[in-house]
């Protein structure tokens, strides 16, 4: 299985993703942002970083790049999509994930092992968790409060599009706690905790992270 | 955002401005020498009458404005050492080390770490700017030790600040603090380096004057380091990177070399202004046109700017160089010829490139949207020519500006004070054991760092292995054969206001420690020296007592110095700050698996003391926040035995011996077991012989906490290496419990030491939470 992980000028997490793409037994492919070129990966990872120094507004630019012209129509074919953190924040501006990502309502950047709790484990990204497990990553940001319209949260929710939830504390102020969100199809799904990083005992928190790569790759086998 | 070259440059930039900024009063090379008695500026620009009159001997005339401007940013303190480099001499004649393949005078010393991999690091100061603008000053600090490590070939693998504020309470500190440890962040995590440990600390002395100390550390591989000269003639030199703005104009000369004057005009102008974003391109870029082999000589542009760099590149090589600093892209079209020359804009590059590499060079820098431009090229002869509008404005040799600057032998006096206070014997007896433990771990030096580490990334890249609140940072350099390095940063300025000889070398003895607590065989040293006015014969005579005992420390451990920093006139008004020797230690771990970490996690273990334990209060932090006393003499030094304890602590790594281990430095017992028991929520019932106070709060070194499920091992392990071994009793429970003396429920202790920077810096309480129960925390 081919996952591809785009470098965005000011990307930074681009080395953990590929690592995590390997450990769960998938191959990484590394996609450049100024290209037309998908490479013919079966699913595509956006990381987390500073993309375009976060000027304008977070993820803003990368979302304009010429790659994700083609990510957002692959992504209307079904292409499985996860955007972490700054990979998020290009998903919303990219309109691929609704709601925005604004500054921590302390105003601090905060890296802190963050609990969570899984409420969605049947997109693409997270069907090797069961539904109300609880796991603990790393949340490290900025500008990672979610927000949107209190009738467009209540809709998310009743579509049971919330993904994962923050549990044992919020860590920027989010609305109704929530840490990820995924588009109806179950296909794209963006977060603002890094999965990335909880994949090896030696450096994480914990391996819990792992969990999203091998959904993706089950998924995928599943729908050949 | 950056400077693109596909964009439409800007109108000011090319020669078609050149009428609009063409000066009939250009003092150009011709005119100096026709106008020998024109009045200049020198002493503005922090030159001394004999150091100008040594300008115009070099010269044989006197200098044009651009040159003055050269000569006084390259003569500064910061970056001549004039008064330093007598004394930094001695850890030249150290023996010579194996592991050292690049030692000091280069941008930053390179270690050899084995398997054909390469470690370079050091630690530089920024903190005349971060008094002036907080955010910037510390932004542009982390900013500018990345690039010398970039320069050497390196990737930047992490950081490391080492900070010291006024007293806690202090208005001024909480303007400082925030923004500095906000900048720190802020371009540090942009750059997606993690930041892996540090120091925090506070005292008065340092009021008007904190230290913003920041370590890069890098790797390569052996054949990818890089030296900064310029070779080959009709190369071509290329400024890379941000374009030239009017930021940071004098900052060396000004900033970082005079003592801040409360009467004098507002310095903001002279502080650089940071962009991560640019730095963060500039270095993929760089390692792309190292690795494509496109580089022949390379230097960054910090202080001093293009004087710098070029000056440097071509005293270092064996030619001379010509520039066209209309070439230069400016930010700012108003800017005059000098002051180009003197800027310190930051996130810029000068790359000499072989001509017919130029067109690769600039195809890889417009990947990355840098801005590169060929400015000048390297030239047979023996002197650093710059023109501006077809004029000659400087004609020098290179070596004069970069190499040869003045050496001052400063006078030198002990501190008439230092007899009275060295007689002046601290407490010794603590009245109530239990509120001065709660004092010390709820002090701001003692308190929890969390607010501060919060706001830095200790994930990225994903090698991480031990972060803050460890005793050190500890790297996975290898992902296939586990190979890794550990960090550490240690400058206690207490031991050193009390005796600087023996203060530099416990400060040594610490970060060693900390080093050898994760499992790590320690390889090399970096400092950073901060003092007051080197003006003062006080406070020279500090500096060199430190410079000694660092050399004689690093000599009887074994270990080279490769490279430091001087950072002097650190004090405000005639009050200098303690002299405070920051030592930066790097050891190697042969397989990071083995790192001990310093929490406790399971219980029924046992826990033992490595060391002896004297009743040594002088300059301890029981004293200090207790007491409120500074005096008599700091702990014995007794490097012999933190070279056994070391040797021991490698091999109880080696063979999975101790499941922790933790330094016993400031606070001694009471607050290295209070920080092992809040790790991970896990307490301990612990007795302690002899004199309590000596027992929890004595600061007496080469001593070590280790926890085991394998008691008799660590004992005979300890027995076979002379070290004392002392048990403290077992852990378990929910409290700290010292028999007959003492109980700290973990939940008092945890609301103590946790509370204190939150209630002073404020606290983002609304959505924190506890780690969630049944988790492992990151170790």
């Amino acid at each position: 299985m081919r996952i591809g992980v785009i470098t965005f000028p000011g990307s930074l997490d681009d080395v953990d993703a590929a690592r995590a793409v390997r450990l769960a037994g998938g191959e990484p492919v590394s996609l450049w942002h100024g290209d037309h070129d998908l490479k013919d990966v079966d699913a595509v990872v956006l990381p987390g970083g500073f993309s375009y120094g976060d000027y304008l507004r977070a993820g803003a630019i990368a979302a304009r790049s010429p790659l994700m012209a083609d990510v957002v129509a692959a992504a209307g074919t079904g292409l499985p999509v996860l955007g972490i953190c700054n990979g998020f924040q290009v998903l919303c501006e990219a309109g691929l994930l609704p709601g925005a990502l604004t500054r921590n309502s302390h105003l601090h950047f905060r890296n802190r092992d963050q609990g969570l709790r899984v409420e969605r484990a049947d997109t693409a990204w997270t069907s090797s968790f069961t539904p109300g497990q609880e796991i603990v990553v790393p949340v490290k940001n900025g500008e990672g409060r979610y927000v949107a319209a209190d009738a467009d949260l209540d809709r998310l929710e009743g579509e049971g599009r919330v993904v994962v939830r923050y549990v044992g504390g919020n860590p920027n102020g989010s609305s109704r706690d929530i840490a990820g969100v995924t588009s109806a199809d179950g296909r794209v799904v963006g977060l603002m905790p890094h999965p990335e990083h909880a994949v090896e005992s030696l450096t994480g928190p914990s391996t819990d992270g792992l969990g999203f790569f091998t959904s993706v790759l089950t998924s995928l086998v599943g729908s050949r | 955002m950056t400077a693109d070259v596909t964009s439409t440059p800007h109108a000011a930039d090319g020669p078609a401005d050149a009428a609009v900024r063409s000066m009939p009063d250009l003092d150009t090379v011709d005119r100096a020498g026709q106008s020998p008695d024109t009045a200049q500026p020198f002493a503005e620009l922090g030159l001394k009458d004999d150091e100008y009159a040594s300008i115009k001997d070099i010269l044989g005339r006197r200098p044009t404005t651009a040159e003055l401007a050269m000569y006084s940013v390259m003569w500064s303190e910061h970056c001549s050492y004039k008064s330093s480099k007598v004394h930094l001499r001695r850890f030249g004649d150290l023996p010579k080390s194996d592991a050292l393949l690049v030692g000091m005078g280069e941008n930053a010393g390179v270690v050899d770490v084995g398997e054909g991999y390469a470690v370079t690091f050091k630690v530089e100061s920024h903190n005349h700017p971060s008094y002036i603008e907080p955010y910037q000053g510390a932004a542009t600090g982390v900013g500018g030790i990345v690039r010398d490590i970039l320069t050497m070939g390196a990737r930047p693998i992490a950081v490391m600040d080492s900070l010291r504020f006024g007293a806690a309470d202090a208005p001024d500190t909480a303007r400082v603090l925030p923004g500095v440890v906000a900048g720190v962040g802020g371009y540090g995590n942009c750059l997606g380096l993690p930041n892996i440990g540090g120091e925090l600390l506070f005292d008065p002395t340092y009021a008007g004057n904190p230290l913003v100390n920041a370590l890069c550390v890098g790797v390569m591989r052996h054949e990818d380091l890089q030296l900064a000269k310029a070779e080959g003639t009709g190369n071509k030199v290329v400024l890379f990177g941000a374009r030239t703005g009017g930021d940071g104009i004098g900052g060396v000369s000004v900033l970082a070399s005079e003592t801040f004057d409360a009467e004098g005009p507002a310095k903001r102008p002279a502080v650089q202004v940071g962009d991560p974003f640019t730095e963060k391109l500039l270095i993929e870029a760089c390692l792309e046109v190292f690795a494509a082999g496109l580089v022949t000589g390379i230097q960054d542009l910090g202080g001093a700017g293009i004087s710098c760099a070029t000056s440097e590149l071509a005293a270092a090589g064996s030619g001379g160089m010509r520039i066209d600093l209309d070439a230069v892209p400016l930010r700012d079209s108003t800017l005059t010829p000098a002051e180009i020359l003197m800027s310190e804009s930051q996130e810029r590059m000068c790359a000499v490139v072989e001509p017919d590499k130029v067109e690769a060079f600039l195809a890889v820098c417009a990947k990355w949207d840098v801005l590169a431009t060929v400015i000048g090229e390297v030239t047979d002869g023996d002197r650093l020519t710059i023109d501006w509008h077809g004029e000659r404005i400087v004609d020098v040799p290179p070596r004069t500006v970069a190499l040869e600057g003045p050496r001052y032998d400063r006078p030198m006096a002990r501190p008439a004070d230092l007899d009275a206070l060295q007689a002046d014997a601290p407490p010794s007896s603590s009245a109530d054991l239990r509120a001065d433990w709660l004092a010390l771990v709820s002090s701001p030096d003692g308190a929890d760092k969390s607010w501060v580490t919060e706001q830095y990334d200790r994930y990225v890249r994903g090698n991480t292995v031990l972060a803050q609140p460890e005793d050190a940072g500890v790297l996975r350099v290898d992902e296939s054969s586990n190979l890794g390095i550990a960090l550490a940063l240690d400058g206690n300025a207490r031991f050193a206001r009390l005796d600087p000889y023996t203060g530099a070398q416990l400060n040594l003895a610490e970060a060693y420690r900390n080093v050898a607590v994760s499992g790590a065989v320690p390889l090399a040293v970096t400092n950073c020296l901060n003092f007051g006015s080197p003006e003062n014969p006080e406070v020279m005579w500090q500096f060199a007592e430190a410079v000694r005992g660092l050399a004689d420390g690093c000599r009887e451990l074994g270990l080279p110095v490769t490279g430091g920093n001087v950072s002097l006139y650190n004090q405000t008004g005639d009050v200098a700050i303690n002299p405070t020797p920051v030592i930066g230690v790097l050891g190697v771990h042969a397989d990071v698996r083995r790192r001990v970490p310093t929490g406790w996690r399971a219980a029924d273990e046992t826990v033992l003391l490595l060391g002896e334990t004297r009743p040594e209060f002088g300059g301890s932090a029981w004293a200090a926040v207790v007491h409120g006393h500074l005096g008599g003499l700091p702990p014995r030094l007794d490097l012999a035995a933190e070279r056994t304890l070391a040797q021991l602590l490698a091999r109880f790594a080696t063979e999975g011996l101790v499941s922790s281990a933790h330094d016993l430095a400031d606070g001694g017992l009471a607050q290295a077991v209070t920080e092992s028991a809040l790790r991970y929520g896990t307490g301990a019932a612990l007795r302690v012989e002899g004199d309590p106070t000596a027992a929890l709060f004595a600061e007496s070194g080469a001593r070590v906490v280790v926890t085991t499920a394998d008691p008799a091992a660590v004992r005979a392990a300890a027995a076979e290496a002379g070290v004392p071994v002392t048990e403290l009793g077992t852990t378990g429970g929910d409290a700290l419990v010292v028999e007959g003396l003492l109980e700290l429920p973990l939940d008092e202790l945890r609301t103590a030491w946790t509370g204190t920077l939150p209630a002073l810096f404020g606290s983002p309480e609304l959505v924190v939470g506890a780690v969630p129960a049944g988790t492992v925390p990151s170790s």
